[in-house]
């Protein structure tokens, strides 16, 4: 690779010892290389991407610098909706859908100098921990191939791992950056809900659903954040402002901060090799200077609960628009209603079908009160929980992921032990909190295990300024065995 | 664990939800979305009332722009990701049944 970083390149570009055309034909021979084996992409846009990259060299060269992404190779998650680029959410309900705008997140990357090199594989509409859900044939870890990158986001996580993207972009609804970063050994982060619009994000569950990226260190991840958050009158949940500086802590050790060990986020279902890099990390960070104490939160233990009901039920509600009406796949009937309901039932997949159909059933006559009402409840009670910890801690910490990387196939009969996947990253989603995983070693067999930092509503400062220290304390090396190398 | 039974009557859950499935496919479902609000049920755990509604993280309520016209998407490009159209309108079956 010419850099291993965003802001080494960003340097090397400004110094003028490599280009944007470079750094891009860089990305497309690694993709290349590795894509028969990890199959990252769905959408790969070379022609898109070297007219993007050729007008930010002449940018730079008549003095126009248009920030840290300038020039910058970045892959985006295949359901963002990207002008004129196929746009399916790994559906065949979406199979050769062109959307006729850029999501604000793409016009914001356009604007900002970025080369978009194309749409990565995720599980069809975001919703899976494995990337198997994928209409289009699964992603597999650059770690080792016999296993799942993780997901949602999985495509987004591989491509930055393998190295054929120095950043992506995904989303989070209940883990689904955190856990494949974790996964991946690469550094993925979900901002404070409201923060990133979600304008042209196709919706799993509004009011879970936020846009972060991955990237290959803590830097560049503050970044590609403050690349891309803000106000816009298009999506009516983004907040105004004031937005803090993520880069603003990075450099200011954690000396004096109050960190908390999450209780409930250990113990039954850990592997223990994450158990003890956790505690390894807490360890080296109270050495460090920080107050490390045990804090407990009861109702992360029914939060997944929760998740699996509010998810599905905003989903069932979004996916309505899938009717074969307006764009996508139709399968024709002779009325109306038989042709939207067999267009959904041979334009879904199996998982999109399943939650669906829960969601439906827990917002029906009967069942609403106890199902959908009482999650919400908990919902609330969650964020007291969090509130009655902030009062205490600056930031949470926990494992990313209970469990390294998986053998691909290994949970896909199973919704339920795939779900549990997520069970350290849903209360930050279900709070509306930022939170980070970030690279921390590896187990006996290799695979990377990732530690979370979640802090307050707008604590990306102090967020990135913890991650900044794990990852200089940790020092990992981003280092999966180069597949293809030899061809 | 759950106070009360989970019955599904998912043939109409199916019906709600404008699927077409199969007897297989509902049987199927059925049984694992029994699995799933069995563990979902968890949440009747929940003891006392919590002081807050659950709502915008940043407490943001609705937010409304200004009642000012801008431009919108062209009607030909949308049409054109449309299944079927004809002259600026989508085309579905007939809705009303005709004698």
């Amino acid at each position: 690779m010419i850099a291993s970083s965003v802001s080494e390149a960003g340097r090397l570009l400004r110094s003028g010892e490599t280009t944007a055309l470079a750094l891009l034909e860089d990305a497309l021979d690694t993709a290349s290389r590795t894509e028969a084996q990890l199959h990252a992409f769905l959408t790969i846009d070379s022609d898109g991407a070297r007219e993007m990259a050729s007008q930010a060299d002449a940018d730079l060269a008549d003095g126009i610098d248009r920030g840290p992404l300038h020039g910058i190779p970045v892959a985006l998650k295949d359901n963002m909706c990207t002008r004129g680029v196929e746009t399916t959410a790994a559906s065949q309900m979406l199979a050769g859908y062109i959307p006729p705008y850029d999501a604000t997140v793409v016009a914001r990357l356009r604007s900002g100098g970025a080369v978009i090199t194309g749409k990565t594989n995720l599980d069809e509409f975001a919703m899976g921990s494995s990337t198997e859900n994928s209409a289009y044939g699964t992603t597999y870890n650059p770690w080792d191939l016999s296993r799942v990158p993780g997901g949602s986001s999985g495509g987004s996580a591989a491509a930055v791992a393998a190295g054929s993207s120095l950043l992506a972009y995904g989303s989070d609804t209940g883990g689904s950056i955190r856990q494949p970063a974790a996964l991946c050994g690469v550094v993925g982060m979900k901002p404070t809900y409201g923060t990133v619009s979600r304008y042209g994000l196709i919706a799993f569950a509004s009011s879970l659903d936020q846009i972060g990226p991955f990237a290959r260190t803590v830097e560049d991840s503050a970044l590609a954040l403050s690349s891309i958050w803000g106000h816009d009158p298009l999506d009516s949940t983004s907040y105004p402002g004031p937005y803090p500086d993520p880069t603003a802590a990075l450099d200011r050790g954690v000396d004096g901060l109050r960190v908390g060990v999450v209780t409930e986020l250990s113990g039954e279902g850990f592997e223990p090799a994450v158990e003890a890099a956790t505690a390894d990390m807490v360890a080296r960070l109270e050495k460090g200077g920080v107050e490390v104490s045990e804090v407990s939160l009861p109702t992360f233990d029914i939060a997944l609960s929760a998740y699996y009901l509010i998810a599905p039920a905003e989903a069932s509600s979004n996916l309505a628009r899938f009717d074969g009406i307006r764009y996508g796949l139709r399968v024709d009937g002779s009325t109306t209603e038989e042709l939207m309901a067999r267009t959904r039932a041979e334009g879904f997949g199996p998982e999109v079908t399943r939650r669906i159909l829960l969601g439906t059933y827990s917002l029906s006559a009967g069942y609403y009160d106890a199902f959908y009402g009482q999650a919400q409840r908990v919902r609330a009670a969650i964020q007291e929980d969090f509130a009655r910890a902030y009062a205490e801690v600056d930031v949470l910490v926990s494992p990313t992921s209970p469990t390294v990387a998986f053998e691909a196939g290994a949970r896909v009969a199973d919704p339920l032990a795939m779900y549990l996947s997520d069970i350290c990253n849903i209360p930050a989603n279900m709070a509306g909190h930022p939170a980070i995983s970030v690279p921390v070693g590896l187990d006996d067999a290799g695979l990377p295990i990732g530690f979370q930092v979640m802090a307050p509503a707008l604590g990306e400062e102090v967020m990135y300024q913890v991650a900044a220290e794990v990852e200089r304390l940790a020092a990992f090396s981003l280092s999966p065995p180069a597949h293809g190398a030899a061809s | 664990m759950h106070p009360m039974p989970i019955e599904i009557d998912i043939a109409h859950v199916a019906r709600l939800a404008r699927l077409e499935l199969s007897d297989d496919e509902l049987e199927s479902y059925k049984a694992q979305l029994g699995v799933i609000l069995e563990h979902a049920a968890r949440v009747q755990s929940l003891r006392g009332e919590p002081h807050v509604e659950a709502a915008h993280p940043l407490g943001l309520v609705n937010a409304f722009r200004e009642d000012t016209s801008r431009p919108s998407l062209d009607r030909d490009e949308v049409l054109a990701q449309a299944p079927s159209s004809l002259d600026g309108f989508f085309v579905v079956p007939p809705v009303l049944e005709v004698e």
